[in-house]
Formats: C-alpha cells, structure tokens, sequence
C-alpha cells in the first residue's frame, strides 16, 4: 500500500488534507518520556559497569550492585550478601544476575511498553497523531510476542525486591555502632517501599493474584488482594517513574557517600 | 453573553470536501454541538451531523474537534479561547457519508464476529444468580455507550486500513472481556480474543481509555487483563504444567 | 417514476428503543422474517435516557410484593384512567421479562443473596425497580441489541447470512404506511436518511414503536427523534389515539443554559435539602399548598428545614409536593413575573449545603452540570422548569395483542396509549416496553400466520408518498419558503406556552389556531442542498408529524373539562367521576376535502371498559369511592345490598 492510500488518508475517508489537526502541544509527553528514559538508561549503564563507589562504609550497598555477586564485591567488604561467584569482568556488573530481569521487568511493563511504544518508535506518539510506519503488527510477532514473559521477570522482581529490602534493612545494623539510623537508612527504605509499591501495582501481579478468577465471591481473601492491587494498580505508571527517581536519587547518595564527597548524617546511634 | 465563535467545519462527502470557515453566533454555557444546531438553523441547514440525546448517554455525536476525538455534546464552548477557531471534522477512521457524518458500520460487523453470551444449558429465567462482587467487572464493560470514539482513535486501525479486517478494535476486544469475566458465560474466549479479535495487535497505548466519554478503563481493566489471559494459555508453561497434571480446562482453571 | 429499493418482510417494526426491539425479537422467534427500522443507528434509542429502573414485583427485596400490588400502585399512579386490562398484564408479565434479560446477559445490580436487587421509587409500594446503578435504560437496549446479534448468528451459521432472518434498516425513516384497497397493511415507504434514497417494504404486519412526542415542546427532556411519527402514521393509516391530552411534565428539568435545556434535576435534589426559590428569593412553594395536602407539609421554612434531620417530629418541605402541584407552582410564578432570567425559577443548594456534602449526595448531578453545562452546582443555583417528559395518550389497541384498529397494524411502548392512564409511574415504561413490545411482536406473528393473502399496497401509493416527501425541494407556490428550522421553533414555542402543563379554554383554543396557521405554512416549507444527509429536510418531514400531534394533544385537552394526572386546566381544576369512565379518542377526518400534507384530526367521547370484577375487588370501596361514580362501583364486592340495588 503507497503511503497516500495508507490510514487518515485511505479512500473513502474525510480528505481533510492535514495529517493532523492537532493544536496542543502533542509531542510534549513523548518527548519528555523520550528524555527521562534517555537520561535514565545513560546514568544507569554508566553506574552498572562502573565497579566502585557502590557501597559506603554506613553499609549502604546501592541498588544498581543488588546482590553484590561478582568476585569484584571483594573490594567492598561487607557488600556481598549471598556469596561472590561471578568472575570479575569490566563488561560483568556485579549485579548481573539481577539487572537483567529488573531491565526485563521494565521493559516488558505495560507501562513502560506504552511509554517507548509512543515516544521511541512513534507508534502513535500521541492519540490521533499518525504514526509514520507502513506497517503495523502490534505485538504479534517476534520480538514483541516475547513481551507475554512479563509475569516471569515479574516473579523474578519481587525476588529481587526482597533481596533489596533485606539490603535496606541490614543497612540499620552496623558492624560495629550496632542499630542505626541515617540519612541513607531513610534513602534505602523510601526507594525499597516504592520499589515495592511500583512492583505489586504490576498488571500482571494484579491478574495473578486474582483478576484470572471468573468469581470472585468464591475467593473471599484473593479478592480482597485483587481490590488493593487494583487501587495501586491505577498508579503504576506514577510508581514507574518515582521509582526510576529514586533508585537514581538513592545510588547517587550511595555515590556520593561512598566516594566521600558528602557525609551521611546519622540520626540514631 | 453572547459573542462571535468561529469555527472551521469540514464539509463534503466521499468525493472530496474542505474546511470551510464560519462565524457563529455562541452564548455562555454553550457545547460545540449548540453552535453547529444554530449554524444548521442559520446559515447552513443541509449540514450533516449525527445526535440523539445531546446529553452525553447514546454516544452519537462522535467527531474530532481540533484535532481529538470527541463527542461534540459534550465538548464545552468554554474549554477554549474565545478567538480560538476550532476545526470540527467526521471521525477520520471511518469513511465519510457527508459532512460530520461516517459510516461507522465497521463496528457493527465487528460485533456480530464475537459469540453471544452463552449461559450454562440447564439455568432458567429467575434462577439466575450472581454476586454483585462478580459482576462488577462486566458491568464496568457495559457502560459503554458505543460512541466509537476507541475505535477511531485507536492507531491500529486509523493509521492502518489493512489492519480492519483482523482487529476488532477496543470496544469489542473489551466485548470479549465483559463475556470472559461474566459469571454465568460457559464458552472459553481466550483462545479467540487473540486469533480472531486480534488482540496481539493492541500494544496498550491507551488512547482508547483516554478518549472513552464514560470513563472506562478500558486498556487496564479489559484489554490487560485479557492479555494475561492469553498469557495464561499460550506462554506460560507453569500454568500450562499444572492444567496439564490437573487435567483441567482453561475455563475450569479460572473458576 | 422514482427509483425506490423494495424489500419484503413478515413483519415490520418501525423504531429500535425498547419496545421495537423486543417486538422483533419476539416475532423473529417466531420465525417470521423481520425488519426493524430506525431513525437512528441501531442502539442509540432514547430508552437509553432511561435511568431510574424497571419495575416488576419480583419480590426480591421485600417479599410480600405481588402482581396485584404492583397492579393496585399502577391503577392509583393513572387516577383510574388505565386500560386495566395492560395494568394487569403489565404487572403479572413484568418478572418473566426481566428474568428473560438475564439469560441474553444483562447484568442488573445484585442483592446480598446473587438476585436482582430492586429499588424503592416514588408510587410503588415496595422496592421494585430492577437497576444498574443510573443507566438501567442503557443495559436494557443493549442486551437486546445483544440478543438481535444473537438470533442474526443463528440465521448466520445456518443459511450463511447474517441478516437473511432479522434485519435492522438504521438511519431509515418511515414517512407513510401503506395499505390495501380494504385499509389493511401492506407495507411502509421512507428514506434513507445517508443517502436520500427511497426505499419500499412490502409486509402484511407494522409494529409501530416510535415512543414519545417531547420534541413538539420547546423544553423536554425527550431527544430529536421524539417527533410523534408513530402516532402521526397511524392517524393517517386510520387508527385511533386514546387520551392525547395527557402529558407528563417533570417540575425540574434545567432551563439554562441552553446547552442542558430540558435535562432533569432529579427529585433527590430536592429530597436532600434543596429549595424552590423566585426572582425575589422567596421560597415560593410555602404558598401553594393545595386544601387536600394541607396538614403534611410543613407551613414555615423554619419546620420545612428541621424535617430534613427529623422527619419523625417535622412535616416535609412542600418543596417535595407531587410533581403536579410542583410544576403547577413553578409556572404560575413564572407566569406572575417572579421568574428567572430564562423563564423558570431557582432552585438552590448550594447556600445550603457544603460543597463536599453536596458532591457526596448527589455526585450524578455534580457531574451532569459540571461536564454538561460547566454550572457548579455546590456554587450557584439552578434554574429549573417544567420539562416535557412523557406522554402517556397513544394509538389506542388492544391490550392483548397490541392491534390497532387496522387490520395489521401494532403499537407498543409510549406511541401506544392506555397503559398509564393520566399518569405514568416511574420505572413503568421501562417494564412496560418488554412487556407489551413482546406482546406486539406475537400479536402481528399471529396475524400474519392467521393470514390467507398478503395484503398488496394500493396502486399509486408509493409514487404518491415519494412526492410528498420530495415537495420540500420544489420552490414555493408563493414568496420565499418556509424555513424548518424557523417553523419547528414557533410550534415548540407554541405549544410550551399554550398546551404546557396548565391549560385554559381559551389558550387551548389559540393554540389550535396558531396550529393552523402552522399547517397552512408547513405547505410552504422549503430546504436547501440535495437528499444525501440532509437534517433540513428530514425536519421538515417530521414537522408533518409534530404538528398531527400537537393538534391532537390541543383538541383532546380542549375537550376533557377536567383536571386529573398529565392534564391540568385551571378553569377545571377538580377531578370529575363522570369523567373517568370517558376516553377521547382522537382520528383523522375523513370527509373527502383532506389535507394530504397534515391530515385533520377529530376528537370523540367514547366509554372506557369497566373493571373486571376480580380485579375492581383488589381496591378498598373507600378509596375507588374518590375516582368512580356511584352506578360504577353496584358489581363491587364490598359495595353491599344496598349498593346492588342502587
């Protein structure tokens, strides 16, 4: 099909000439999304593959080296707390075993697939603005059928929520001080609650805890877990980008703390 | 008070048309379909639009006002600027018939691709029981007031006509939803939503939801949850391994 | 000759709200090849306006409901002036008619216990309207708009065509029926609304369910497609309408702003706390409380006000007065020049309420203001009038089956008469459009099977219809032309003004010469452009119809020199027993100098059947004694020896 025969401009339909009549200013949210994505995955790679700086002697590790399991963890004593076994590799994040899945768990995100749907491949950058492919086949094909496995980097997640919430919470224990509280304490718990909070509102944790059941009334406690997912559900694309705020927010403290640019401030003990 | 609207109006049919620019006469409180009546009474009384009840409950006014799909009984004058011209067009997803009129018979041939409510053989009228916790869901669906205005917006369709054919739109992919989640509905929808409705097409842009007069969310409540249906079926071996042991259905699984 | 499209059905309905649907589909069951035509696309019906609910002594939530409690509250709600014989029918079948919506998946709100939950409303007895939430018009379209689908898939997998069975003409407007030589039906003629184009049915039986007449008022709550068609068709086709003179105005429809003129305020707006008020801020309705309500309704603001906490201790505000008296207020304030700027009064609650308090009570009526009208209502009043909102007179038939008096010809739901007598309850119409719509569709399935010929269309009727419809095109015999538009406005300012809800001799009789002047002018009207979606021109058709209507609504409401439910006229104000037992019946002239464009109509008197006797005993003596003459009530049970020998 030629371009001219192709959607607004099909035969048969209005031949209103503009492609669209659109007067706001349209391209502003995927521009936008463009540009927090960008700045997003450019901070995070660059940290990833950056091996130091992740864990401050407060016993703050960040969440970009959650688990700590490279043997470059050595570095940083105190930061590995399930066993170091992969090889130290400059092209190996420490945290390999875990940032694929959580990159897969965002990427598969019903959220974040409507974000990069419309901003990075236009598809359509915002309602009623043709989008300026010839052709479309949705999620059908490969690779996009593969955005069906979110409900398992999904499991995985919460696996790895876990593992950051006993990071967050051994943090309050320190070798020596015994039980403290900081400023990074109160950082690592906040991005933790959010993580968390960002983690469960996931659709598809919604539909397992209880949207596939055909009656609820038969599930009396399911369905009560599907109603709060649900609530929290209806923000999850707010939770979708605090929490690339605050896991950003929390390694740079990490960073900061850790290289000795500033000093945590500790508030008990 | 009363002062001057102006408006841009794409008027023709089939064969070709423009926008054509008017000045209109528009008082407080006025909606874009009360100034297209007085531009109907007084300067234009072949104009072509479609409505019923101007109260924003049949869903017939559909068109797309600068630009957005919209109903034109329940787009205010106020939303915009007083000198702002404002271009009315017909829904540009569905071939024009004359004016700000479509042929939105597409939807109809949609609807009768999708099987009937299908209740179990032996329950008859007044034995019919349901819980208002398992009927809330298919009547989120129902309050659709099939003003098409999903249908149009949707890009699977609007940017791509040879898409028509395989993809039944939002308004009944969510059609299939209300069924599947019916209390009482027998037949198993999951398997078809995705190799007759095309609902591997949708990539949950959501445009359909921000359009929706009604306020349904449809891309959360429907066209997600029946994706992880589909997930259940086809692409996840755990469910698939369980069913297979249990020797249970999709259906029964869901029960 | 005109090119026209020709289609042959069994039956033929004409109108998809309600009662059209459930007709077809009940003579679509039947077998029958059926048609249903529409002005609107198919599903769009005014039945979707309906909100409150559907009402059928299910029992659901209070048990002790029955048929002949519901039968009972429908007889008082008409004043007695209901065929009783659709009461009764209305009141036993409205269960079966629900519980039948279930199986083609409609999915009403639940009680506790999974059934069909059922609510209180004002003249029922016991909670009987089966709902979902305020949209409960919209649920009962769609699931027969469904169950069409459905029956269409059966047609589909077994003779591969979808519509070879059941076929719904959408955007389709009938402008004539036909009839044979002997005034039976032998089809309809009308237009494509897309396209112009003339199309021809050839069928034995027409259903007729073309609702209501509001678009004939310049304020109604009813939608364009209100145009009276159904009844207009059948005057001419040479059927009856039974009781056109009653109309039922709501008091609070919105006057202003323009864009929600005619929309209801819900009475809950009035029932949690707001005020009826005049231009000078009075609260008015304390001045209008008639003789026989005196005693239950507060008589200061002060006791009106404490009722709203304490309605043990307090009487209620007379804010809360029956529709009719309500509405007869409002009007006689407007008329004295208390009025507000739009020509209605106020109604206030916002200097009454907190704005949350206001939002949380009555968050439909927030909402219908805020995105309808952008009127904050929490912030100032509104203002409020008498709006047109249902009539209850319409092609009188035979309850059972719904016939007219022409051979072939149906009616059912508002453009049939008789079921509501001077008065509809709320939630009724929803009941009575499955109850009676099915009734109608068997009706006509019978009588085409009972049939021994099909009935051919007088010859040269088609081409006679096709001119009519096309006159609007030709130039005027004289000066410019009548506008539609122009034309329709004067009639709908007409008849609010002179056959609106308080009605006098004198303006009854104005009104029918204004309505003259009209029919003169209508000759005249003139469009422009060509027949392609032409809302210029499919006005000036209907303009045939609206004014058949209103000339029938002002010669019957002339005639009944009583008031009583929908008709009030304040040179009669009291009800008469004498006239309870009358009906009018309005038909066309027939006297050989007719108008062909808009027929003239006649009134006359005849009798009402009397009450079986089964069902005259459901009532108490005391209380049939206020509507009956004495002669009427000999046959009742409790009426006695002395009464037998009256």
């Amino acid at each position: 099909m030629t371009a001219a025969t192709r959607g607004v401009e099909a035969p048969g339909r209005a031949e209103v000439g503009a492609r669209t009549l659109r007067t706001d200013r349209w391209w502003l949210p995927p521009a936008a999304t463009t540009v927090g994505l960008l700045i997003f995955v450019v901070y995070a790679t660059v940290r990833a593959f950056q091996q130091q700086y992740f864990f401050a002697d407060e016993r703050y590790l960040t969440p970009f080296y959650s688990p700590c399991v490279s043997l470059g963890c050595a570095s940083e004593p105190g930061s590995a707390h399930f066993g170091m076994f992969l090889p130290d590799h400059p092209l190996l994040p420490y945290a390999a075993i875990s940032l694929p899945f959580l990159l897969a768990f965002r990427l598969t995100c019903y959220y974040y697939r409507k974000a990069y749907y419309r901003s990075f491949w236009l598809a359509p950058a915002a309602c009623a603005v043709p989008e300026p492919h010839a052709t479309y086949t949705g999620e059908t094909r490969f690779p996009l059928i593969l955005q069906n496995v979110h409900r398992y980097v999904f499991y995985i997640a919460v696996i790895v929520s876990v593992i950051n919430t006993y990071d967050a919470i051994v943090a309050f224990r320190h070798p020596t001080d015994g039980f403290v509280v900081g400023i990074g304490n109160l950082v690592l718990l906040v991005n933790v609650v959010l993580l968390w909070c960002y983690t469960l509102s996931c659709h598809s944790c919604r539909h397992v805890m209880g949207g596939r059941l055909a009656h609820f009334s038969k599930h009396p406690v399911r369905y009560r877990i599907w109603t709060w997912i649900s609530a929290l559900n209806t923000r999850h694309a707010t939770f979708a980008w605090i929490t690339l705020g605050t896991l950003v927010a929390t390694d740079l403290y990490v960073l900061l703390v850790a290289s000795g640019t500033i000093t945590d401030l500790r508030l008990v003990g | 008070m009363t002062y001057t609207a102006r408006l841009r109006v794409w008027r023709g049919d089939a064969a070709g048309g423009a926008l054509t620019d008017y000045e209109v006469d528009a008082n407080e409180g006025e909606v874009v379909l009360d100034i297209l009546h007085r531009l109907q009474a007084t300067q234009t009384p072949d104009l072509a639009v479609r409505w019923n009840c101007k109260a924003g409950k049949c869903g017939s006014c559909s068109a797309e006002i600068n630009g957005r799909p919209r109903l034109l009984c329940m787009t205010r004058m106020s939303v915009f600027e007083p000198g702002e011209v404002l271009t009315v067009t017909p829904m540009r997803t569905f071939p024009v018939i004359r004016d700000l009129v479509t042929d939105v018979s597409f939807n109809y041939a949609k609807a009768r691709e999708i099987p009937s409510f299908t209740p179990p053989p032996d329950l008859g009228p007044g034995e019919y029981r349901m819980k208002q916790a398992d009927v809330g869901r298919s009547q989120e669906f129902r309050k659709c007031i099939e003003c098409f205005l999903c249908q149009d917006t949707c890009h699977v369709v609007r940017d791509h006509e040879e898409n028509k054919p395989a993809f039944a739109g939002p308004r009944y992919l969510m059609r299939v939803a209300e069924l599947e989640m019916h209390p009482l509905d027998v037949a198993d929808r999951v398997a078809e939503v995705q190799d007759e409705h095309g609902l591997g097409l949708c990539n949950i842009t959501k445009c359909c939801t921000d359009v929706c007069p009604e306020g349904i969310k449809i891309t959360d409540n429907a066209l997600i949850p029946m994706k992880e249906r589909v997930a259940d079926d086809r692409y996840d071996p755990l469910v698939w391994l369980g069913r297979t042991i249990l020797r249970r259905g999709s259906r029964q699984a869901r029960e | 000759m005109i090119e026209t499209e020709r289609h042959e059905y069994d039956v033929l309905v004409i109108g998809a709200g309600g009662a059209g649907l459930r007709a077809a589909i009940a003579a679509r069951e039947r077998g029958l090849r059926t048609a249903i035509v529409c002005k609107s696309l198919f599903g769009k019906a005014h039945t979707v306006m309906a909100e409150g609910g559907c009402a059928a002594a299910m029992g659901n939530v209070n048990e002790n409901d029955s048929w002949q409690v519901h039968f009972r509250d429908t007889m008082r709600g008409g004043k007695f002036l209901n065929s009783w014989r659709m009461a009764e029918l209305h009141a036993k079948e409205a269960p079966d008619r629900v519980w039948e919506l279930e199986t083609w998946g409609a999915l009403f709100d639940r009680t506790p216990d999974g059934r069909i939950s059922q609510r209180h409303f004002g003249g029922h007895t016991y909670p009987r309207l089966a709902h979902v939430g305020d949209r409960t018009g919209l649920e009962i379209i769609r699931t027969m708009q469904q169950r069409i689908v459905a029956l269409q898939q059966a047609d589909h997998a077994q003779t591969g065509e979808y519509e070879s069975r059941l076929r719904v003409f959408g955007e389709c407007t009938v402008t004539e029926l036909l009839t044979d030589d002997d005034g039976a039906v032998a089809g309809a003629f009308g237009y494509w609304r897309e396209s112009g184009r003339f199309i021809e049915f050839s069928a034995p039986a027409v259903v007729l369910a073309t609702g209501g007449i509001g678009k004939s008022f310049q304020v109604t709550s009813n939608s364009w497609e209100y145009t009276g068609d159904g009844h207009a068709l059948a005057l001419r086709a040479g059927a009856n309408l039974i009781d056109m003179e009653f109309v039922q105005f709501h008091p609070t429809g919105m006057v202003w702003p323009p864009s929600v003129k005619g929309i209801l305020v819900t009475e809950g707006v009035r029932g949690d706390g707001g005020v009826l008020k005049n231009s000078a801020g009075e609260r008015f309705m304390f001045g209008y409380i008639p003789d026989v309500f005196k005693g239950q309704y507060a008589q200061t603001e002060d006791e009106a006000d404490r009722w709203y906490t304490d309605q043990e201790n307090n009487r209620r505000t007379p804010d809360l007065l029956p529709r009719d008296e309500v509405a007869r207020a409002i009007n006689t304030e407007v008329k004295e020049g208390r009025g507000s700027p739009h020509g209605g009064v106020y109604l206030d609650i916002a200097s009454r309420m907190k704005p949350e308090e206001i939002k949380r009570r009555l968050p439909s009526m927030y909402h219908q203001f805020k995105e309808l009208a952008d009127v904050d209502i929490t912030a100032e009043p509104m203002e409020v009038g008498p709006t047109c909102h249902y009539v209850m007179g319409g092609i009188d038939v035979d309850p059972d089956t719904g016939q007219s008096r022409v051979p072939g010809l149906f009616a059912t739901g508002e453009c049939a008469g008789g079921m509501h007598g001077s008065n509809r309850l709320g939630g009724n119409s929803l009941s009575d459009l499955l109850v009676f719509g099915r009734r109608a569709g068997l009706g006509a399935a019978d009588y085409v099977a009972a049939l021994g010929r099909r009935p051919v269309a007088r010859t040269g009727a088609v081409d006679a219809a096709a001119g009519m419809t096309l006159a609007p095109f030709e130039p005027p015999a004289h000066g410019s032309g009548e506008n539609p538009y122009t034309l329709h406005a004067e009639l709908q300012r007409r008849m609010n003004d002179l056959v609106g809800i308080i009605r006098t001799e004198a303006e009854m009789t104005e009104a029918l010469e204004h309505l003259a002047e009209l029919r003169r002018r209508v000759r005249d009207v003139v469009v422009e452009g060509h027949r392609q979606y032409n809302p210029g021109w499919h006005l000036a058709l209907d303009l045939r119809s609206m004014l058949m209507v209103g000339e029938a609504v002002a010669s019957s409401a002339l005639a009944r020199t009583e008031s009583r439910g929908g008709h009030t006229r304040s040179d009669h104000p009291g009800l008469d027993p004498e006239w309870r037992h009358r009906a009018l019946l309005t038909a066309c002239v027939r006297d050989g100098q007719e108008d062909a464009v808009v027929p003239r109509i006649a009134v006359e008197r005849t009798e009402r059947a009397p009450m079986r006797e089964d069902l005259l005993a459901l009532f108490d003596l005391t209380e049939l004694e206020k509507y009956y003459t004495p002669a009427e009530l000999i046959a009742h049970p409790g009426a006695g020896p002395q009464g037998g020998t009256a």
